[in-house]
């Protein structure tokens, strides 16, 4: 079964839909979109450096995404804004990764494929590595719920709750380090924002209670991956676009549709 | 940049007093510039105590360091073993993409049924409005949902960050008759940090008085007559700044003496 290219992109994205929903819930809920980017474009620096001493391009990923985050979580609020120091960042290390890339004589690589992802040259080693990535985060969201939707809500209350909310901070962009790497073979490091916020943006429009709204975004970005691959198959058109199109199009319609409701009101 | 984290909660398990929470000789500072310097203080079983002081006077620093959000540089707090805290934020960052429900929000912390839920928002003087999402609340609402849920764990101490930002007087009057009226049947001790300090005061048994440094402190009558509480408060107006606000909601005479004013704000 896993011999079938279709039928290990049709698992490597829902693996990456898993993931990405409950963890782009705290993206959108903290305002940590552009986090969220930065992280996955300095990504791009570990590829590259992978690339270049040949080993496999998820460790390198994972290293540079969360050492990104963790040196922007670190001088923020010194000098410079947190924004600033993401964009000085994740710019400079997209641009160093591209750099190092173009030095890379001997083997030929298609860039677009780490820009964009490639999800149907995702191979089984891939495939292993993605969905124990996946179950990493989900375990650690899991496990940390509580304090970190405390944390998330105000700080101080979660360190009266007996909670640190410091170490939250840390798993979170441990989390966000992983969902990066894993995401980078099936969506490329320019869309995996993409998947992290829209399903979650379109979970909004019909949860009441958080739980309900990971839930939601993880239903959403999983028919998201489902419709999207198999699009791509029908039309022609590249896999990973094709998947946040249809993502993109689950959220208009349901604001749409509670626009109408509104307005019936 | 330096901080001795060795010192941040000392448990003390031999109970040397009464005291809920002691404070030794606490110095906060950050990055070099220091914030709170040597403040000793104890809070008791049942006791209210508020802490007032202008912006910047190291407030949110010394409850930050009670509820071990901070390091100290120096000195320490010690909380009794095992104290329930009961915390009421400021605000919540509710962010329009957070939905979230009275009634999820009161069970984030405690395990507890949705009766003992409703129990503890109607004793805070809400009710009927479990279903409500958190972002559709009046800022009195929200206040009495934090409060209520402070309430859920049953603390030996509520401690009180700002409640009333965002209140008008009347209201905020109303919230501290309520926190009175909660320590008469709970027996729960409370601490508040607030600069509105008129009907605050009125409420307490206890004032202290912060500028980096502990001021002055002493019941409230005893605290607004000394001088160092009317240079913080009113230098330009002996003291009468501090003490105008309550005057637009209690009609009496107004040729009396300041501390007298404050006794008759409880009324």
């Amino acid at each position: 079964m896993l011999d079938d290219f279709m039928v290990r992109a049709f698992l490597a994205g829902l693996g990456l839909a898993l993931v990405s929903a409950p963890l782009g819930c705290f993206v959108v809920w903290r305002r940590m979109a552009y986090f969220g980017e930065a992280t996955a474009h300095a990504a791009m620096l570990g590829v590259a450096l992978s690339l270049a001493i040949e080993t496999d391009v998820f460790f390198g990923a994972l290293i540079f995404a969360i050492i990104m985050a963790w040196l922007t979580t670190q001088l923020s609020g010194r000098n410079y804004a947190m924004d600033t120091l993401l964009g000085v960042f994740s710019h400079s290390f997209l641009a160093i990764g591209l750099v190092i890339v173009s030095f890379i004589s001997g083997v030929r690589i298609d860039l677009m494929a780490y820009l964009f992802g490639d999800i149907l040259a995702v191979s089984k080693s891939d495939l292993s590595v993605i969905w124990v990535g996946t179950l990493v985060v989900l375990g650690l969201i899991i496990w940390r719920w509580k304090p970190l939707f405390l944390t998330t809500l105000n700080e101080e209350l979660s360190y009266a709750s007996g909670f640190n909310p410091k170490r939250e901070q840390l798993f979170l962009t441990i989390a966000l380090g992983i969902t990066v790497a894993v995401s980078i073979k099936v969506v490329g490091v320019l869309l995996i924002t993409a998947m992290l916020i829209i399903p979650a943006a379109s979970a909004r429009n019909i949860a009441r209670d958080p739980e309900i709204m990971v839930l939601t975004a993880g239903i959403f970005s999983c028919i998201s991956v489902i419709l999207g691959l198999r699009s791509s198959y029908v039309f022609d058109t590249p896999p990973g676009p094709t998947i946040v199109c249809v993502a993109l199009a689950i959220f208009i319609a349901l604001n749409l549709v509670s626009t109408l409701r509104r307005l019936k009101l | 940049m330096r901080r001795k984290a060795s010192v941040t909660h000392v448990q003390s398990w031999c109970n040397s007093s009464m005291a809920l929470i002691t404070i030794n000789q606490l110095t906060v500072a950050y990055s070099g510039v220091v914030a709170l310097k040597n403040v000793s203080l104890q809070i008791g079983a049942g006791e209210i105590v508020t802490i007032v002081g202008p912006n910047g006077s190291g407030k949110t620093s010394l409850l930050k360091a009670i509820i071990g959000a901070i390091a100290p540089q120096e000195g320490n707090v010690e909380v009794k073993s095992g104290l329930k805290i009961g915390y009421v934020p400021q605000r919540l960052n509710l962010d329009p993409t957070l939905p979230i429900s009275v009634g999820r929000f009161m069970r984030l912390t405690e395990n507890v049924t949705k009766r003992e839920c409703k129990q503890a928002l109607e004793q805070a003087g809400v009710s009927e409005i479990m279903d409500k999402q958190m972002s559709e609340l009046s800022g009195g609402q929200l206040q009495r949902v934090l409060l209520a849920r402070a309430l859920l764990g049953s603390p030996e101490i509520l401690i009180l960050d700002e409640a009333t930002q965002g209140l008008d007087q009347p209201g905020a009057a109303e919230f501290y008759k309520q926190i009175e009226k909660l320590r008469e049947e709970t027996g729960c001790a409370i601490l508040m940090i607030s600069h509105d300090l008129h009907v605050v005061m009125s409420a307490s048994d206890r004032v202290i008085c912060l500028n980096g440094h502990i001021c002055c402190s002493g019941t409230p009558q005893a605290v607004a007559a000394t001088p160092e509480y009317k240079e913080l408060f009113g230098a330009d107006t002996d003291g009468a700044l501090a003490l105008y606000r309550h005057n637009h909601d209690h009609k009496h005479d107004h040729n009396h003496d300041k501390s007298a004013d404050i006794t008759e704000a409880t009324h």
